[in-house]
């Protein structure tokens, strides 16, 4: 066991865990973040999906140990009132059917914007197409990526 | 015209002033007989009622609740039953909070989610309940001012009388109004008065997704609260020997336990017991059929041919037909298995104490989930409590309670709180699958090219029928036989959204394609004239589908998507009837560098009145993405009892860049609103192959396609692995 210290949602924490301890599971499982979800564990799927420096990670996969330097976002540290664009454009186009995978996707969304203010159709599928939707809300996530653009 | 409809003789409501004050109606929302209406105290009706199963409450602050008791997984009824009683309520939408129900089986009868069913079956009776308490709250209002009840009016949660200009809220009279006799008969509006039925109305759960509360079965957490993670055998071994003692090395480890197969390792989180449980050496022996997929072939060629089929519908003589047929058409279609694989992997909590059980999880149905529960902890069910939370996905996964038994287990030998998570390499090998599927179809047509003959084969694994005998085209074909061949495996199968339909839809409409073409036939065409003769001379008695529905959605398909009429788009058709819902879709494919692109399926749906546009259009483009998903691309194969394909990395799901656009329109056919979780996924594929053939002149008669090798160096847009 070790103490990592992380800086998560802009607060220091300190978690006693195994080295090769996923943020994923520390997370969830010693911080009480349960937004940031489990779904493939191999990087496959993105419903982990945080921003580390901004940039979107897999959580599932990134032992916490090599995060003790960045600074982490998690869905619940997005915006303080779920006001974020691109929250506002999911919740104005509807996108969420089971919502298992959907703050996954909001967080690869509002990265990938950050890099790309004004992005094509073709260039939003491209980076959407990481994250996975069992439902198949990709019809309204395409939408809702496109409206959080034009919103900056 | 707004119709009349009795709530007297064993209805369905009972009425209270509520301990807090104001309104309170206990209603029933899918029983068809309960007790006469009655005051009861709130106690009485929370504590003791039995025979209705929802409630309405309107607080004197104005505040409505309306409890839903079936599991919410994304098909959306945690909003749109609210809506349908808030409409006839007359509500103020954004007043109205919905909660989820417990477990009760004293007070709700039938609380599950399957099937595409509690839309239909309880249209009326959600209607009703609004009405009524709109009919006492009115008379509340009339009694107080003196004035005749027909003079008021109301809008979003006020009440009007226009003649003396006075306006008062529900919640002022929800008091009075609990001290009222209810009616025996109600007014339920005409649908034209509709103001929020079929208006677009957002998720109710929205806020909190978005914002990623927990509200999943795997965001439950308890001080104290072990975590568990379960090796289960290969399908048809059992339990050789175990060797735990590495897993038990690793720090975070608490225990590894054994119960009937099943070997858990328990600890206090779970990245450990993800670790540990692969350092876990299980040695398993046959316990029976040991499978692979290469022995399902073999098993389903020669069941094909020599089984002894189970006749499921015959009409006139198909001997005959087939004799006399001017040419035959045959054709063999088959699927693999297919796991759920819902986002959200099974898991549930479960807390066994001396004489209780506390369970809290995702579960499509609870009373199931809670009578396992009592078979594994010897505790009677009514000393178990359930509290059912959002559901990431189920697809029919989670009609099962094989992971709740699990969990109990686990809390029983532990005697400690427990929650189970299976990781996504258990939810792919320790599944419940989609089986597969072989059909075999032959069709006789005469010189004419009219379909005198039609014969359908199913051999299907552990579903009892693989068929839908009485689905078209029977009724529309003078000699029909269509027999069954089930063969019993011991890899454990359950329904998939759409049971049967969803591999079936696709055959059949592919078949009926090639019928077509046979015939010389516009495969429109050759469909309307089959069911233009069902129409007027149904075959066999009756149809067991509405057929001017059919031929509804089908012409309107042939319309929307400019059928025929662009050489440049190449198009494939298919219609069908499932879950009471009639589905026509066109997939339009365009060649692009000489190379065929899918671009849009065009979508058309009378599933009755829509409730809500933004709901039903989730639905149908969730139900069109998944059916082409699993056509293109999914596949489970075995080795051993085992699955091949153990993660995301080699199950393919569907992803964005694969998505065609999807167009969706519904057909107002004035009938009552039918369930649409599962009645768009059915006809996706045959639409695509259609497609592919009208483009290619190539036949896909397999599922996944991407592994066909017709379609090797076909690109609908797909990103090859």
């Amino acid at each position: 066991m070790a103490i990592i210290n992380l800086k998560i949602n802009g607060k220091a924490h300190s978690v006693d865990v195994e080295e090769d301890t996923p943020l994923l599971w520390v997370l969830r499982d010693h911080l009480g973040l349960v937004g940031t979800k489990y779904s493939c564990g191999i990087a496959q799927c993105g419903a982990c999906t945080v921003h580390k420096n901004g940039e979107a990670i897999f959580s599932c996969v990134t032992p916490a140990a090599s995060l003790t330097e960045d600074k982490i976002t998690t869905i619940e540290g997005l915006s303080e009132n779920g006001d974020h664009p691109v929250q506002k454009a999911w919740a104005e186009v509807d996108v969420a059917q089971c919502g298992y995978c959907q703050a996954g996707q909001i967080m690869n969304a509002s990265a990938f914007l950050k890099k790309n203010a004004s992005p094509s159709m073709e260039e939003i599928d491209e980076a959407m197409n990481r994250n996975i939707c069992r439902c198949g809300t990709y019809h309204k996530i395409r939408e809702a990526v496109a409206m959080a653009a034009k919103s900056k | 015209m707004a119709t009349l409809t009795k709530t007297n003789r064993r209805d369905f409501l009972k009425i209270a002033g509520t301990t807090a004050g104001g309104l309170f109606i206990g209603f029933n929302w899918m029983s068809c007989d309960s007790p006469k209406m009655e005051v009861l105290s709130t106690e009485a009706i929370l504590g003791q009622a039995k025979n209705f199963n929802a409630f309405l409450s309107i607080s004197p602050t104005g505040d409505i609740v309306i409890y839903s008791p079936n599991p919410e997984l994304g098909q959306n009824i945690k909003t749109s039953f609210p809506m349908v009683v808030a409409e006839e309520l007359d509500a103020d939408w954004s007043k109205v909070r919905v909660l989820q129900a417990n477990l009760d089986t004293d007070k709700f009868e039938r609380q599950l989610t399957g099937g595409s069913g509690a839309m239909p079956h309880s249209w009326e009776r959600l209607r009703k309940a609004g009405a009524t308490a709109k009919y006492l709250l009115v008379a509340a209002a009339a009694k107080q001012w003196e004035v005749p009840a027909e003079e008021l009016t109301t809008s979003e949660s006020i009440i009007y009388h226009k003649a003396s200009g006075k306006k008062i809220g529900y919640g002022e009279v929800a008091n009075d109004a609990s001290l009222l006799t209810a009616p025996e008969e109600i007014t339920l509006k005409d649908k034209k008065e509709f103001k929020i039925i079929g208006t677009p109305v957002k998720n109710v759960e929205n806020g909190a997704i978005f914002k990623g509360e927990p509200l999943f079965g795997l965001d439950f957490y308890r001080e104290g609260m072990l975590h568990a993670m379960i090796q289960r055998p290969p399908f048809g071994m059992k339990i050789k020997s175990i060797n735990d003692t590495a897993a038990r090395n690793v720090v975070g480890v608490k225990d590894v336990v054994t119960f009937e197969n099943s070997v858990a390792v328990v600890g206090t989180s779970t990245w450990p017991l993800m670790k540990a449980k692969k350092l876990l050496k299980v040695e398993y022996e046959a316990d029976g059929i040991v499978e692979s997929s290469a022995d399902h072939d073999l098993i389903f060629k020669d069941l094909m041919a020599n089984g002894k089929a189970e006749i499921r519908r015959e009409d006139g003589n198909v001997i005959d037909a087939f004799k006399n047929a001017a040419q035959v058409v045959t054709a063999e279609y088959q699927c693999p298995f297919l796991s759920h694989s819902p986002m959200e992997p099974m898991n549930f909590f479960a807390h066994v104490k001396d004489d209780s059980v506390e369970l809290v999880g995702p579960t499509q149905t609870p009373e199931r989930a809670r009578s396992e529960a009592a078979a594994v902890s010897g505790i009677a069910a009514e000393n178990i409590t359930m509290e059912i939370t959002r559901l990431g996905g189920g697809f029919g996964r989670r009609l099962r309670a094989d992971f709740v038994a699990e969990a109990v287990h686990v809390s029983k030998i532990m005697k400690a709180p427990v929650k189970v998570t299976w990781s996504r390499e258990d939810d792919l090998t320790g599944g419940a699958y989609r089986p597969a599927v072989r059909y075999k179809f032959e069709a006789a047509l005469d010189a004419d090219g009219n379909m005198t003959g039609y014969k359908l084969r199913g051999v299907g694994m552990n579903t009892g029928n693989s068929t839908r005998e009485h689905n078209f085209p029977a009724g529309a074909v003078a000699n029909l036989l269509i027999d069954n061949v089930n063969y019993e495996s011991s890899i454990t199968t359950n329904a998939w959204r759409a049971p049967i339909t969803n591999f079936l839809a696709y055959a059949e409409q592919s078949f009926l394609d090639e019928v077509a073409l046979a015939a010389q036939k516009d495969p429109v065409d050759f469909r309307l004239e089959l069911m233009d003769k069902a129409k007027a001379n149904p075959v066999g008695g009756d149809l067991q589908y509405d057929v001017d529905r059919m031929i509804g959605v089908t012409k309107m398909a042939a319309e929307k998507s400019n059928w025929g009429k662009n050489p440049n788009v190449k198009q494939g058709f298919s219609v069908y009837y499932s879950h009471r819902t009639y589905v026509a879709q066109v997939a339009d494919i365009e060649m692009e560098n000489g190379t065929p692109s899918l671009k849009k399926i065009h979508v058309i749906t009378d599933c009755g009145m829509v409730v809500n546009p933004t709901g039903a259009d989730h639905q149908v483009r969730g139900g069109v993405v998944d059916g082409m998903g699993h056509a293109m691309y999914g596949n489970l194969t075995f080795e051993g009892g085992l699955p091949t394909q153990t993660n995301f990395d080699k199950y393919r799901l569907i992803r964005m860049k694969e998505v065609p656009a999807v167009d969706t329109y519904y057909v107002d056919s004035g009938f009552d609103p039918t369930g649409l979780g599962e009645p768009c996924l059915p006809p996706t594929g045959g639409a695509i192959a259609n497609a592919i053939f009208s483009a290619t002149e190539r036949r896909l008669r397999s599922q996944p396609f991407i592994d066909q090798k017709e379609f090797q160096d076909i690109n609908l847009g797909i990103k090859r692995a």
